[in-house]
Protein backbone atom coordinates (compact mmCIF):
# COMPACT_ATOMS: atom_id res chain seq x y z
CA UNK A 1 0.00 0.00 0.00
CA UNK A 2 1.68 3.23 -0.78
CA UNK A 3 -0.17 6.40 1.10
CA UNK A 4 0.04 9.43 -0.75
CA UNK A 5 0.88 12.59 1.19
CA UNK A 6 0.52 14.77 -1.48
CA UNK A 7 -2.84 16.81 -2.26
CA UNK A 8 -2.93 15.40 -5.51
CA UNK A 9 -5.51 16.74 -8.38
CA UNK A 10 -5.52 13.55 -10.72
CA UNK A 11 -7.19 11.29 -8.55
CA UNK A 12 -8.03 8.83 -11.47
CA UNK A 13 -8.15 5.38 -9.73
CA UNK A 14 -7.73 6.65 -6.07
CA UNK A 15 -9.48 6.06 -2.91
CA UNK A 16 -9.86 7.50 0.07
CA UNK A 17 -9.79 4.89 3.13
CA UNK A 18 -10.74 5.17 6.78
CA UNK A 19 -7.29 5.15 9.17
CA UNK A 20 -9.11 7.01 11.97
CA UNK A 21 -12.55 6.42 13.04
CA UNK A 22 -14.83 9.35 14.26
CA UNK A 23 -14.48 8.94 17.69
CA UNK A 24 -10.66 8.16 18.02
CA UNK A 25 -10.50 12.00 16.24
CA UNK A 26 -12.61 13.15 18.75
CA UNK A 27 -11.32 11.84 21.84
CA UNK A 28 -7.93 12.27 20.44
CA UNK A 29 -8.46 16.32 19.95
CA UNK A 30 -10.56 16.95 22.97
CA UNK A 31 -8.07 15.34 25.04
CA UNK A 32 -5.25 18.04 23.76
CA UNK A 33 -6.75 21.30 25.25
CA UNK A 34 -7.84 19.28 28.34
CA UNK A 35 -4.49 18.47 28.95
CA UNK A 36 -3.64 21.43 28.92
CA UNK A 37 -5.52 23.18 31.22
CA UNK A 38 -4.42 20.13 33.58
CA UNK A 39 -0.77 20.82 32.92
CA UNK A 40 -1.35 24.65 33.60
CA UNK A 41 -3.01 24.57 36.38
CA UNK A 42 -1.22 21.91 37.90
CA UNK A 43 2.10 23.78 37.53
CA UNK A 44 0.24 26.62 39.42
CA UNK A 45 -0.32 24.34 41.94
CA UNK A 46 2.82 22.84 41.60
CA UNK A 47 4.61 26.64 42.55
CA UNK A 48 3.22 26.34 46.35
CA UNK A 49 6.05 23.82 46.56
CA UNK A 50 8.56 23.52 44.05
CA UNK A 51 11.10 21.36 45.35
CA UNK A 52 11.49 18.71 42.00
CA UNK A 53 15.31 19.28 40.95
CA UNK A 54 17.94 17.33 39.11
CA UNK A 55 21.27 16.98 40.68
CA UNK A 56 23.16 15.71 43.48
CA UNK A 57 23.12 16.94 46.90
CA UNK A 58 22.59 20.37 47.38
CA UNK A 59 24.22 20.65 43.99
CA UNK A 60 20.85 21.83 41.49
CA UNK A 61 21.60 21.39 37.93
CA UNK A 62 18.09 22.30 37.06
CA UNK A 63 15.34 23.16 39.50
CA UNK A 64 11.69 23.00 38.32
CA UNK A 65 11.00 25.61 37.45
CA UNK A 66 12.95 28.10 36.43
CA UNK A 67 10.94 31.79 37.50
CA UNK A 68 11.06 32.98 33.24
CA UNK A 69 8.47 30.11 33.03
CA UNK A 70 6.42 30.76 36.20
CA UNK A 71 6.47 34.34 34.92
CA UNK A 72 6.14 33.72 31.27
CA UNK A 73 2.68 31.83 32.12
CA UNK A 74 1.46 33.47 34.78
CA UNK A 75 1.81 30.75 37.34
CA UNK A 76 2.47 32.43 40.43
CA UNK A 77 0.62 33.22 43.50
CA UNK A 78 -2.04 31.45 42.24
CA UNK A 79 -2.75 27.84 44.52
CA UNK A 80 -5.80 28.47 44.59
CA UNK A 81 -6.73 29.27 41.26
CA UNK A 82 -4.91 26.16 39.99
CA UNK A 83 -6.86 23.93 42.03
CA UNK A 84 -10.35 25.16 41.64
CA UNK A 85 -9.35 24.76 38.06
CA UNK A 86 -7.38 21.66 37.85
CA UNK A 87 -10.29 19.45 40.20
CA UNK A 88 -13.30 20.81 37.73
CA UNK A 89 -11.07 20.28 34.83
CA UNK A 90 -9.72 17.03 36.06
CA UNK A 91 -12.94 15.19 35.43
CA UNK A 92 -13.70 15.94 31.86
CA UNK A 93 -9.96 14.66 31.47
CA UNK A 94 -10.88 11.77 32.99
CA UNK A 95 -14.24 11.12 31.31
CA UNK A 96 -12.41 11.53 28.05
CA UNK A 97 -9.46 8.94 28.64
CA UNK A 98 -12.46 6.70 30.15
CA UNK A 99 -14.60 6.79 27.26
CA UNK A 100 -11.64 6.64 25.04
CA UNK A 101 -10.33 3.31 26.86
CA UNK A 102 -13.75 2.06 26.57
CA UNK A 103 -13.85 2.77 22.57
CA UNK A 104 -10.24 0.89 22.40
CA UNK A 105 -11.78 -2.33 24.34
CA UNK A 106 -14.77 -2.71 22.92
CA UNK A 107 -14.25 -1.87 18.99
CA UNK A 108 -10.74 -4.34 19.16
CA UNK A 109 -8.66 -0.59 18.18
CA UNK A 110 -6.40 -1.44 20.79
CA UNK A 111 -4.65 -3.96 18.28
CA UNK A 112 -3.49 -1.42 16.22
CA UNK A 113 -1.87 0.31 19.04
CA UNK A 114 -0.93 -2.40 21.67
CA UNK A 115 3.28 -3.52 20.07
CA UNK A 116 2.85 -6.74 19.26
CA UNK A 117 5.89 -9.31 19.13
CA UNK A 118 7.59 -8.15 16.63
CA UNK A 119 8.04 -4.37 18.46
CA UNK A 120 11.16 -4.04 20.00
CA UNK A 121 13.21 -4.97 16.98
CA UNK A 122 11.41 -3.22 14.77
CA UNK A 123 10.87 0.09 16.80
CA UNK A 124 14.72 0.09 16.99
CA UNK A 125 15.25 0.06 12.91
CA UNK A 126 12.22 2.50 12.61
CA UNK A 127 14.07 5.30 14.92
CA UNK A 128 17.28 3.94 12.46
CA UNK A 129 15.58 4.31 9.57
CA UNK A 130 14.25 8.04 10.79
CA UNK A 131 17.57 9.13 11.77
CA UNK A 132 18.86 8.37 7.84
CA UNK A 133 20.80 4.84 9.48
CA UNK A 134 18.78 2.52 7.84
CA UNK A 135 18.15 2.26 4.14
CA UNK A 136 14.72 0.21 4.43
CA UNK A 137 11.76 0.80 7.35
CA UNK A 138 9.95 -2.42 8.85
CA UNK A 139 6.56 -3.14 7.61
CA UNK A 140 4.04 -1.37 9.49
CA UNK A 141 0.48 -1.86 10.27
CA UNK A 142 -2.03 1.46 11.31
CA UNK A 143 1.22 2.76 13.56
CA UNK A 144 4.51 1.62 13.14
CA UNK A 145 6.44 -0.09 15.79
CA UNK A 146 7.93 2.37 17.20
CA UNK A 147 4.35 4.38 17.07
CA UNK A 148 2.89 1.49 19.01
CA UNK A 149 5.46 1.68 21.73
CA UNK A 150 5.42 5.30 22.20
CA UNK A 151 1.43 5.85 22.28
CA UNK A 152 1.00 3.02 24.25
CA UNK A 153 3.96 4.34 27.11
CA UNK A 154 2.21 7.62 26.50
CA UNK A 155 -1.42 6.13 27.59
CA UNK A 156 0.58 3.58 30.40
CA UNK A 157 1.75 7.14 31.53
CA UNK A 158 -1.74 9.11 31.25
CA UNK A 159 -3.33 6.42 33.36
CA UNK A 160 -0.61 6.47 36.28
CA UNK A 161 -1.19 10.29 36.16
CA UNK A 162 -4.93 9.87 36.57
CA UNK A 163 -4.46 7.28 39.67
CA UNK A 164 -1.44 9.11 41.48
CA UNK A 165 -3.83 12.39 41.28
CA UNK A 166 -6.54 10.47 42.58
CA UNK A 167 -3.90 9.31 45.54
CA UNK A 168 -3.05 13.18 46.04
CA UNK A 169 -6.70 14.53 45.83
CA UNK A 170 -7.81 12.21 48.52
CA UNK A 171 -5.51 10.17 50.29
CA UNK A 172 -7.78 9.69 53.46
CA UNK A 173 -10.96 8.45 51.44
CA UNK A 174 -9.13 6.35 48.73
CA UNK A 175 -6.63 5.17 51.26
CA UNK A 176 -4.39 2.80 50.90
CA UNK A 177 -4.11 4.52 47.29
CA UNK A 178 -1.08 6.37 48.11
CA UNK A 179 0.50 3.80 49.47
CA UNK A 180 1.14 2.35 45.49
CA UNK A 181 3.37 5.35 45.10
CA UNK A 182 5.48 5.00 49.03
CA UNK A 183 2.72 7.41 50.15
CA UNK A 184 1.66 10.82 49.60
CA UNK A 185 4.72 12.58 48.91
CA UNK A 186 5.79 9.56 46.56
CA UNK A 187 2.39 9.85 45.08
CA UNK A 188 2.97 14.00 44.40
CA UNK A 189 6.55 13.03 42.84
CA UNK A 190 5.07 10.34 40.50
CA UNK A 191 2.12 12.55 39.29
CA UNK A 192 4.64 15.20 38.64
CA UNK A 193 6.89 12.90 36.92
CA UNK A 194 4.55 11.58 34.55
CA UNK A 195 3.40 14.81 33.82
CA UNK A 196 6.51 15.60 32.32
CA UNK A 197 6.64 12.42 30.54
CA UNK A 198 3.40 13.22 29.09
CA UNK A 199 5.37 16.67 27.89
CA UNK A 200 8.13 15.24 26.44
CA UNK A 201 6.01 12.53 24.82
CA UNK A 202 4.24 15.70 23.25
CA UNK A 203 7.01 17.21 21.87
CA UNK A 204 8.27 14.62 19.84
CA UNK A 205 4.95 13.26 18.80
CA UNK A 206 4.64 17.59 17.36
CA UNK A 207 7.98 16.98 15.83
CA UNK A 208 6.69 13.64 13.70
CA UNK A 209 3.92 15.19 13.01
CA UNK A 210 5.44 18.03 10.86
CA UNK A 211 8.03 15.40 9.55
CA UNK A 212 5.10 12.90 8.32
CA UNK A 213 3.63 16.03 6.39
CA UNK A 214 0.06 17.30 5.83
CA UNK A 215 -1.86 13.90 4.13
CA UNK A 216 -0.83 12.20 7.62
CA UNK A 217 -2.12 15.38 9.88
CA UNK A 218 -5.32 15.56 8.03
CA UNK A 219 -6.07 12.12 8.60
CA UNK A 220 -6.71 12.73 12.14
CA UNK A 221 -8.75 15.70 11.19
CA UNK A 222 -11.05 14.05 8.29
CA UNK A 223 -10.14 9.89 9.54
CA UNK A 224 -9.38 9.27 5.84
CA UNK A 225 -5.76 9.01 3.48
CA UNK A 226 -5.78 8.81 -0.35
CA UNK A 227 -4.45 5.60 -1.53
CA UNK A 228 -3.92 4.40 -4.90
CA UNK A 229 -6.26 1.87 -5.33
CA UNK A 230 -3.81 -1.25 -6.69
CA UNK B 1 13.91 -14.02 6.12
CA UNK B 2 12.53 -12.63 3.08
CA UNK B 3 9.55 -14.43 3.00
CA UNK B 4 8.89 -13.59 6.93
CA UNK B 5 8.85 -10.39 5.72
CA UNK B 6 6.07 -10.64 3.17
CA UNK B 7 3.90 -12.92 4.84
CA UNK B 8 4.16 -9.52 7.68
CA UNK B 9 3.54 -7.33 5.50
CA UNK B 10 0.18 -8.98 4.48
CA UNK B 11 -1.15 -10.01 7.26
CA UNK B 12 -0.35 -6.00 8.02
CA UNK B 13 -2.29 -5.14 4.78
CA UNK B 14 -4.95 -7.00 5.78
CA UNK B 15 -5.92 -5.26 8.79
CA UNK B 16 -5.89 -2.40 6.95
CA UNK B 17 -8.22 -3.54 4.44
CA UNK B 18 -10.89 -4.12 6.62
CA UNK B 19 -11.30 -0.05 7.10
CA UNK B 20 -14.10 1.20 4.82
CA UNK B 21 -12.53 3.41 1.87
CA UNK B 22 -14.96 6.16 -0.24
CA UNK B 23 -14.54 7.55 -3.48
CA UNK B 24 -11.69 10.47 -3.37
CA UNK B 25 -14.83 12.88 -4.44
CA UNK B 26 -16.64 12.09 -1.44
CA UNK B 27 -13.22 12.70 0.48
CA UNK B 28 -12.98 16.01 -0.54
CA UNK B 29 -16.80 16.85 0.85
CA UNK B 30 -15.95 15.18 3.98
CA UNK B 31 -12.40 16.78 4.34
CA UNK B 32 -14.13 20.35 3.71
CA UNK B 33 -17.16 19.26 6.53
CA UNK B 34 -14.21 18.20 9.00
CA UNK B 35 -12.31 21.14 8.69
CA UNK B 36 -15.14 22.86 9.07
CA UNK B 37 -16.09 20.88 12.05
CA UNK B 38 -12.77 21.25 13.56
CA UNK B 39 -12.59 25.50 13.24
CA UNK B 40 -15.95 25.45 14.47
CA UNK B 41 -14.49 23.45 17.46
CA UNK B 42 -11.33 25.13 17.88
CA UNK B 43 -13.41 28.52 18.06
CA UNK B 44 -16.17 27.09 20.70
CA UNK B 45 -13.23 25.54 22.95
CA UNK B 46 -11.55 29.24 22.89
CA UNK B 47 -14.82 31.33 23.33
CA UNK B 48 -15.69 28.61 26.12
CA UNK B 49 -12.61 29.12 28.07
CA UNK B 50 -12.68 33.03 27.86
CA UNK B 51 -16.52 32.76 29.35
CA UNK B 52 -15.28 30.43 32.05
CA UNK B 53 -12.52 33.16 33.17
CA UNK B 54 -14.57 36.25 33.26
CA UNK B 55 -17.44 34.66 34.58
CA UNK B 56 -18.60 35.87 37.31
CA UNK B 57 -16.97 34.97 40.86
CA UNK B 58 -17.82 33.44 43.85
CA UNK B 59 -15.15 33.89 46.57
CA UNK B 60 -12.60 34.68 43.85
CA UNK B 61 -12.76 32.22 41.63
CA UNK B 62 -15.38 31.58 38.53
CA UNK B 63 -18.87 30.64 39.57
CA UNK B 64 -18.70 27.61 37.93
CA UNK B 65 -15.08 26.39 39.17
CA UNK B 66 -16.82 27.58 43.02
CA UNK B 67 -19.99 25.09 42.12
CA UNK B 68 -17.55 22.39 40.57
CA UNK B 69 -15.69 22.18 44.07
CA UNK B 70 -19.27 21.94 45.96
CA UNK B 71 -20.32 19.43 43.61
CA UNK B 72 -16.87 17.35 44.29
CA UNK B 73 -17.69 18.19 48.23
CA UNK B 74 -21.10 16.62 48.18
CA UNK B 75 -19.42 13.39 46.29
CA UNK B 76 -16.95 12.93 48.20
CA UNK B 77 -18.66 13.13 51.40
CA UNK B 78 -21.63 10.84 50.22
CA UNK B 79 -18.78 8.54 48.94
CA UNK B 80 -16.66 7.76 51.70
CA UNK B 81 -17.76 9.89 54.03
CA UNK B 82 -16.27 8.65 58.02
CA UNK B 83 -13.05 6.98 56.74
CA UNK B 84 -10.08 7.55 58.55
CA UNK B 85 -6.28 8.69 57.58
CA UNK B 86 -3.57 5.76 58.65
CA UNK B 87 -1.77 6.82 61.99
CA UNK B 88 1.86 6.12 61.95
CA UNK B 89 4.34 4.52 65.26
CA UNK B 90 5.64 7.82 67.14
CA UNK B 91 9.48 7.34 65.90
CA UNK B 92 7.91 8.06 62.73
CA UNK B 93 7.29 11.62 64.09
CA UNK B 94 8.94 14.62 63.13
CA UNK B 95 9.14 18.40 63.80
CA UNK B 96 6.40 20.43 61.81
CA UNK B 97 7.52 23.55 60.30
CA UNK B 98 5.75 27.01 61.38
CA UNK B 99 3.63 28.10 57.91
CA UNK B 100 0.66 30.40 59.10
CA UNK B 101 0.76 33.37 61.31
CA UNK B 102 -2.28 35.01 60.64
CA UNK B 103 -3.91 35.76 64.15
CA UNK B 104 -1.33 34.73 65.87
CA UNK B 105 1.68 37.25 65.49
CA UNK B 106 1.74 38.40 68.93
CA UNK B 107 2.27 35.94 71.80
CA UNK B 108 -0.42 35.94 74.60
CA UNK B 109 -0.77 35.45 78.44
CA UNK B 110 -1.11 31.67 78.26
CA UNK B 111 -2.47 31.94 81.94
CA UNK B 112 -5.00 34.40 81.02
CA UNK B 113 -6.57 32.52 78.08
CA UNK B 114 -10.35 31.10 77.69
CA UNK B 115 -12.39 29.63 75.05
CA UNK B 116 -15.81 31.19 74.79
CA UNK B 117 -18.69 28.63 73.00
CA UNK B 118 -21.10 30.49 71.22
CA UNK B 119 -24.92 28.50 70.31
CA UNK B 120 -26.64 28.81 67.24
CA UNK B 121 -28.18 31.80 68.31
CA UNK B 122 -25.29 33.57 69.73
CA UNK B 123 -25.53 33.06 73.25
CA UNK B 124 -22.91 31.93 75.34
CA UNK B 125 -22.44 28.39 76.54
CA UNK B 126 -19.49 28.12 78.43
CA UNK B 127 -16.32 30.77 78.82
CA UNK B 128 -13.83 27.64 79.38
CA UNK B 129 -10.20 27.54 80.53
CA UNK B 130 -7.50 24.98 79.61
CA UNK B 131 -7.97 22.71 82.33
CA UNK B 132 -11.15 21.87 80.92
CA UNK B 133 -9.55 20.39 77.91
CA UNK B 134 -6.82 18.48 80.07
CA UNK B 135 -9.91 17.25 82.25
CA UNK B 136 -11.69 15.86 78.93
CA UNK B 137 -10.25 12.11 77.64
CA UNK B 138 -6.91 12.20 76.29
CA UNK B 139 -5.80 10.82 73.48
CA UNK B 140 -2.44 10.51 70.97
CA UNK B 141 -2.48 10.91 67.46
CA UNK B 142 0.62 10.50 64.87
CA UNK B 143 -0.56 11.26 61.56
CA UNK B 144 0.30 13.37 57.89
CA UNK B 145 -0.39 16.72 58.73
CA UNK B 146 -0.61 17.82 54.80
CA UNK B 147 -0.52 21.57 53.80
CA UNK B 148 -2.14 22.88 50.71
CA UNK B 149 0.88 23.92 49.30
CA UNK B 150 1.67 20.55 48.70
CA UNK B 151 4.30 19.91 52.06
CA UNK B 152 3.26 17.11 54.49
CA UNK B 153 4.83 16.19 57.50
CA UNK B 154 4.34 13.30 60.41
CA UNK B 155 3.16 15.07 63.46
CA UNK B 156 1.93 13.41 67.00
CA UNK B 157 -0.27 15.57 68.25
CA UNK B 158 -2.11 15.45 72.37
CA UNK B 159 -5.14 16.06 73.17
CA UNK B 160 -9.09 15.55 73.88
CA UNK B 161 -11.32 14.71 70.68
CA UNK B 162 -13.74 17.36 69.38
CA UNK B 163 -16.50 15.02 69.82
CA UNK B 164 -15.64 14.40 73.50
CA UNK B 165 -16.15 18.00 73.77
CA UNK B 166 -18.53 18.35 71.89
CA UNK B 167 -20.34 15.38 74.16
CA UNK B 168 -21.95 18.17 76.84
CA UNK B 169 -23.42 20.54 74.39
CA UNK B 170 -25.36 17.87 71.82
CA UNK B 171 -29.01 18.00 74.44
CA UNK B 172 -28.33 22.33 74.39
CA UNK B 173 -27.69 23.46 70.73
CA UNK B 174 -30.19 21.35 68.90
CA UNK B 175 -30.09 20.44 64.95
CA UNK B 176 -26.72 22.34 63.98
CA UNK B 177 -24.98 21.67 61.05
CA UNK B 178 -21.58 23.78 61.26
CA UNK B 179 -19.23 24.60 63.85
CA UNK B 180 -16.92 28.28 63.04
CA UNK B 181 -13.64 28.61 65.09
CA UNK B 182 -11.92 31.55 65.59
CA UNK B 183 -8.63 32.67 66.91
CA UNK B 184 -9.01 35.11 69.86
CA UNK B 185 -8.53 38.59 67.72
CA UNK B 186 -11.42 36.94 65.41
CA UNK B 187 -8.47 37.77 62.48
CA UNK B 188 -8.07 34.08 61.12
CA UNK B 189 -11.55 31.80 61.40
CA UNK B 190 -12.29 28.35 59.50
CA UNK B 191 -15.47 26.83 58.95
CA UNK B 192 -16.20 23.04 59.44
CA UNK B 193 -19.52 20.89 58.40
CA UNK B 194 -20.58 18.38 61.50
CA UNK B 195 -19.99 15.49 59.92
CA UNK B 196 -15.96 16.47 59.36
CA UNK B 197 -15.29 18.20 62.89
CA UNK B 198 -16.81 15.00 64.73
CA UNK B 199 -14.47 12.94 63.04
CA UNK B 200 -12.62 10.46 65.51
CA UNK B 201 -9.24 12.09 63.99
CA UNK B 202 -10.52 15.80 64.28
CA UNK B 203 -8.29 16.97 67.77
CA UNK B 204 -8.43 19.44 69.89
CA UNK B 205 -4.50 19.66 70.49
CA UNK B 206 -2.66 21.03 73.58
CA UNK B 207 0.37 18.98 73.16
CA UNK B 208 3.01 18.53 70.24
CA UNK B 209 4.58 15.45 71.18
CA UNK B 210 5.55 15.20 75.00
CA UNK B 211 5.73 18.76 75.27
CA UNK B 212 2.92 21.49 75.60
CA UNK B 213 2.14 23.33 72.24
CA UNK B 214 4.34 26.27 71.77
CA UNK B 215 2.49 29.94 70.34
CA UNK B 216 3.88 29.46 66.95
CA UNK B 217 2.22 26.06 66.83
CA UNK B 218 -1.10 27.17 68.44
CA UNK B 219 -1.09 27.35 71.78
CA UNK B 220 -2.66 26.46 74.21
CA UNK B 221 -4.75 24.84 71.97
CA UNK B 222 -5.93 24.42 68.29
CA UNK B 223 -7.38 22.13 66.05
CA UNK B 224 -5.84 19.06 64.17
CA UNK B 225 -6.83 16.00 61.56
CA UNK B 226 -5.42 14.29 58.55
CA UNK B 227 -7.83 14.80 56.53
CA UNK B 228 -8.41 17.91 55.84
CA UNK B 229 -5.94 20.84 54.71
CA UNK B 230 -3.47 22.28 57.52
CA UNK B 231 -5.56 25.68 56.47
CA UNK B 232 -8.62 24.11 58.53
CA UNK B 233 -6.45 23.47 61.29
CA UNK B 234 -6.72 26.75 63.60
CA UNK B 235 -3.82 27.55 65.81
CA UNK B 236 -4.75 29.18 69.40
CA UNK B 237 -9.07 28.80 69.20
CA UNK B 238 -10.82 31.85 71.13
CA UNK B 239 -14.64 31.36 69.59
CA UNK B 240 -15.88 27.81 68.92
CA UNK B 241 -19.53 28.63 67.61
CA UNK B 242 -21.84 25.97 66.26
CA UNK B 243 -23.64 27.27 63.38
CA UNK B 244 -27.20 26.61 61.65
CA UNK B 245 -25.40 28.08 58.71
CA UNK B 246 -22.03 27.58 56.82
CA UNK B 247 -20.01 29.52 58.58
CA UNK B 248 -17.49 32.05 57.25
CA UNK B 249 -13.82 30.46 56.62
CA UNK B 250 -10.78 33.07 55.59
CA UNK B 251 -8.94 30.87 53.10
CA UNK B 252 -12.47 30.08 51.21
CA UNK B 253 -13.24 33.50 50.85
CA UNK B 254 -9.65 33.65 49.15
CA UNK B 255 -10.47 31.64 46.20
CA UNK B 256 -9.90 28.11 48.44
CA UNK B 257 -12.56 25.19 48.66
CA UNK B 258 -14.15 25.99 51.56
CA UNK B 259 -14.55 22.14 52.52
CA UNK B 260 -11.03 21.45 51.87
CA UNK B 261 -11.14 17.48 52.55
CA UNK B 262 -8.55 14.76 52.06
Amino acid sequence: MSTDTRDQTDTSGAVARLVHPRAIRWLHWINFPLLLVMIWSGMRIYWAEDVYAFGIGSWQWFAFFPDSIYETFELERRLAKGMAFHFAFGWLFVINGAIYSIYLAVTGEWRHIVPDRHAPREAKDVVLHDVHLREDAPPQGKYNAAQRLSYTIALAMALVLVVSGFAIYKPTQLHPLPLLFGGYQGARLVHFTMTIGLVLFFLVHVIQVVRAGWGNFRSMVTGYVIEDET
Amino acid sequence: MTADRAERERQLREQLEQAPTIPVDEFRTRSRRSFITGAIGVAGAIAGFRWLQNASTDDGIPFPLRDTLEFNEELWSTLSAGRSAPEHPVSKATPIQVNGRIGIRDEIDLATWTVRVLGPDGELLDELDISHFESLPQRDMVIEHKCIEGWSSIVHWGGTRFSDFHARYVDRIGDVAYVGLETPDGLYYVGWDMASILHPQTMLVLRQGDEPLDQAHGAPLRLATPNKYGIKCLKRIGVIRYSRERPADYWAERSYDWYAGL
